[in-house]
């Protein structure tokens, strides 16, 4: 695998000691999940959702409640951290930050910009598919380890929707990973940037345009994967409490909601990445130095606007029965996404 | 592993061993408790279901957490007092729940509410309807996984609960209704404002109907859903629009209006063929447009008049038994009332809707899956005040 995780960070950075790099690194790392997810938390959560709602949200906490965040943050961490009696402590205790480390693990694939990545894998997306699956194994040890029947189905309910929905996830991918000839999310950033529609190069060519399919196929099972609301019954808050998270509070139920928004916010970076150009907007050169600066900034945009997708359907939609998600997913979306992928096949090779 | 903790994981294997179900795959079948604190339950109603997977073997409703003893309080209360207590039972729909009780307390007197007074009442009457109803239309998406519709519903609702209030001067609990009339006349302007509520429920309701009605995900979630068939349900004692959505054109409104003026508008009993939960919803959904045409026309013509029977200060109700009921929100409301001639009442038995209506839930819940469970709870809408009395 070294060859594969070859070590290149920013430019310079080159003369810096492995420690120092590795600090920026982590501080990085930080910020790209844990603001991008309090990002979300604002301007979904709080805001949009009142906005559809009609009422006005967090109002008093700082200029139109933007503080709020710190406030709620505050208080899960004062509050008592419950374990049940009858709860498998190791396997309880640990499981929230299972559900992280697959979070933090899918920022490293991602590129902000020219020189602006942790890692140049050449299996990017497919590592970014591999790791995203551990977070299973944290949510089925909180169900399995809470000692709780609502925990219990919850968990099991959310195991059966994530092997289902990984699989139109991964399918989806592959019509980008055909058009873009690469795994690399760098390469596949560059491919849509310097693309050209019929000859036109103005925008460059954003896959969403010739994956449109894919791009509504990774959308859906995205927002299953998520545990999203038309798909959220392992946390159906009107079956079972809150699912696998009954039994959590205090810091640990803090790391499941980090959780939550966090992988949002990166699996809605994943869609930019595949579907929208990522950090490339049209009217500069992709090779632009500037791009280190703003292509963060652009990824964060364009995040914000893929999740406003997710968390519209989320508060808009009532929630599927499980079986009625399992058909959608294993009669509709499966045999759609290796339609999308044989199409896309054929016409590369016409091309 | 200390003695008393190999004990307990004995018990636990114990009872496991008991609650097998599935003897031919071998899955062992679990007892889960569905309340008394739950978040689907708006109350505090406890089931107990065993299931096997996500099956539903057995459910049993257990009631009686929030009884307050209101059939034994009512005889140790003078009439007037008893209607602050009847108020308490569906707390959603509160001035339905006095009406009854009025009516079959006039009954005995042999006195009769001026015609005013009748008008207002049944104005009042459809108007807790409407402010029932319409939480239901948000709470049942909210049921299914719909967050948004039900702050609608809370944010429509205060435009009656308003006019309730201005009329009556509560917004929950009125105790508004007297033998013999009403405690006031309406204030001004109240019938110009209670329009322009009308109008917005019924802008209400068109939003519900696009946004849960029409939703294809709603109805996969409620169409087939807990069906009743309807000598099921009349079996079961069910009623209001549980019973009118298995098809069955039964409405207390219409077809023994004592005391109330229904016969004097132009109205609608809805049926759906559909016997499923969507039928439910989709009763209810038009029965509360119905509502607002009802106290429309009512408003239109509300004739002038004292609202208030002569009734001697001190009220005796001469020996007699009395049985009066009305279509509440929830389903048929019903008060029987005896007399020994006394300030008191001897005996009061009420029939409410919704415990009649829940009886049928060990029946209807056998064999479908967790998630239909809140469904079907959430499409019999009861009031757990109204369950436990």
């Amino acid at each position: 695998m070294t060859a594969v995780l070859e070590i290149a960070p920013f430019a310079i950075l080159a003369d810096l000691a492995y420690w120092q790099v590795t600090s920026i690194r982590a501080i990085a790392g930080l910020a790209a999940v844990l603001l991008v997810a309090g990002t979300l938390v604002y301007v979904h959560l709080f805001k949009l959702v009142s906005f559809m709602q009609s009422r006005l949200g967090p109002m008093e906490a700082g200029p139109y409640g933007s503080l709020q965040l710190l406030a709620e943050t505050g208080k899960f961490l004062q509050k008592e951290d419950i374990i049940p009696r009858r709860a498998d402590r190791f396997v309880f205790c640990t499981a929230p930050f299972v559900v992280l480390v697959s979070t933090f693990l899918l920022v490293v694939v991602l590129p902000a910009g020219p020189d602006a990545w942790f890692i140049s894998n050449d299996l990017g997306i497919y590592l970014a598919m591999a790791v995203s699956s551990v977070s299973v194994i944290g949510i089925l040890m909180a169900g399995w380890g809470s000692a709780s029947k609502y925990s219990l189905i919850g968990g099991l309910r959310a195991t059966g929707q994530l092997i289902a929905y990984e699989l139109p996830l991964l399918l989806a991918v592959v019509g980008v990973v055909i058009q873009a000839e690469t795994m690399n999310l760098q390469s596949i950033v560059l491919t849509q940037a310097e693309g050209e529609i019929f000859g036109w190069s103005g925008i460059g060519n954003p896959f969403i345009l010739t994956q449109f399919l894919g791009f509504a196929i990774f959308m859906i099972a995205l927002q299953a994967e998520l545990t999203q609301t038309p798909f959220d019954m392992p946390v159906a808050e009107s079956e079972l409490v809150t699912g696998y998270m009954t039994e959590y509070s205090g810091l640990r139920f803090l790391l499941f909601f980090i959780g939550e928004f966090a992988t949002a916010g990166v699996f809605s970076a994943i869609a930019a990445v595949l579907f929208l150009g990522g950090w490339y907007i049209p009217g500069l050169d992709a090779g632009s130095e500037l791009f280190n600066v703003i292509g963060p900034l652009v990824l964060v945009g364009k995040v914000v606007l893929l999740s406003l997708l997710i968390f519209w359907f989320r508060f808009t939609f009532p929630r599927f029965r499980e079986d009625q998600l399992q058909k959608l997913a294993w009669k509709y979306l499966i045999p759609l996404s290796l339609a999308n992928i044989f199409v896309t096949a054929v016409l590369k090779v016409l091309w | 592993m200390t003695a008393t903790e190999s004990e307990q994981l004995r018990y636990i294997a114990a009872q496991a061993a008991d609650a097998r179900v599935n003897l031919e795959i071998e899955t062992e079948g679990m007892t889960l408790n569905i309340g008394p604190q739950h978040p689907a339950t708006h109350g505090t109603l406890r089931i107990v279901v065993k299931l096997d997977g996500e099956q539903v073997i057995e459910a049993e409703p257990v009631m009686g957490y929030m009884h307050r003893g209101y059939e034994k309080l009512a005889e140790v209360r003078t009439y007037p007092q008893v209607t602050t207590l009847v108020n308490r039972i569906d707390w959603l729909g509160s001035f339905a729940n006095e009406v009854p009780f009025i009516l079959a307390a006039e009954r005995l007197m042999e006195v009769e509410a001026p015609p005013r007074a009748q008008w207002i009442r049944t104005i009042l009457f459809e108007l807790s309807r409407i402010a029932n109803v319409t939480l239901f239309l948000g709470d049942m998406a909210v049921q299914v996984g719909a967050i948004t519709p039900v702050f609608f519903a809370f944010r429509d609702r205060e435009h009656v609960l308003n006019q309730i209030e201005s009329a009556t001067g509560g917004r929950f609990h009125p105790n508004f209704d007297r033998i013999g009339g009403l405690k006031d006349d309406l204030p001004a302007g109240w019938v110009a404002e209670t329009r322009q509520a009308m109008v917005k429920i019924r802008s209400f309701c068109d939003q519900i109907s696009e946004l849960v009605e029409g939703n294809e995900i709603f109805q996969a979630r409620t169409r087939g859903v807990g069906v009743v068939p309807a000598d099921v349900g009349l079996s079961y004692g069910l009623s209001g629009p549980n019973i009118r959505a298995s098809g069955v054109d039964w409405d207390v409104r219409r077809d023994s209006p004592c005391g109330l003026v229904y016969d004097q508008v132009d109205w609608k009993v809805w049926t759906h063929p559909g016997c499923d939960s969507f039928a439910r919803f989709w009763v209810r959904l038009q029965e509360t447009r119905e509502a607002t045409k009802i106290v429309d026309q009512l408003l239109d013509d509300i004739p002038s008049g004292p609202t208030m029977a002569k009734v001697p200060r001190i009220i005796k109700v001469p020996a007699g038994e009395a049985y009066v009921e009305t279509e509440n929100p929830l389903g048929v409301m019903g008060y029987y009332v005896v007399s020994k001639g006394d300030l008191v009442p001897f005996r009061v038995k009420i029939r409410s809707a919704s415990f009649s209506n829940i009886s049928i839930v060990p029946w209807l819940l056998r064999g479908v899956y967790v998630p239909d469970i809140i469904t079907i709870l959430g499409s019999l809408y009861f009031i757990l005040g109204d369950i436990d009395r």
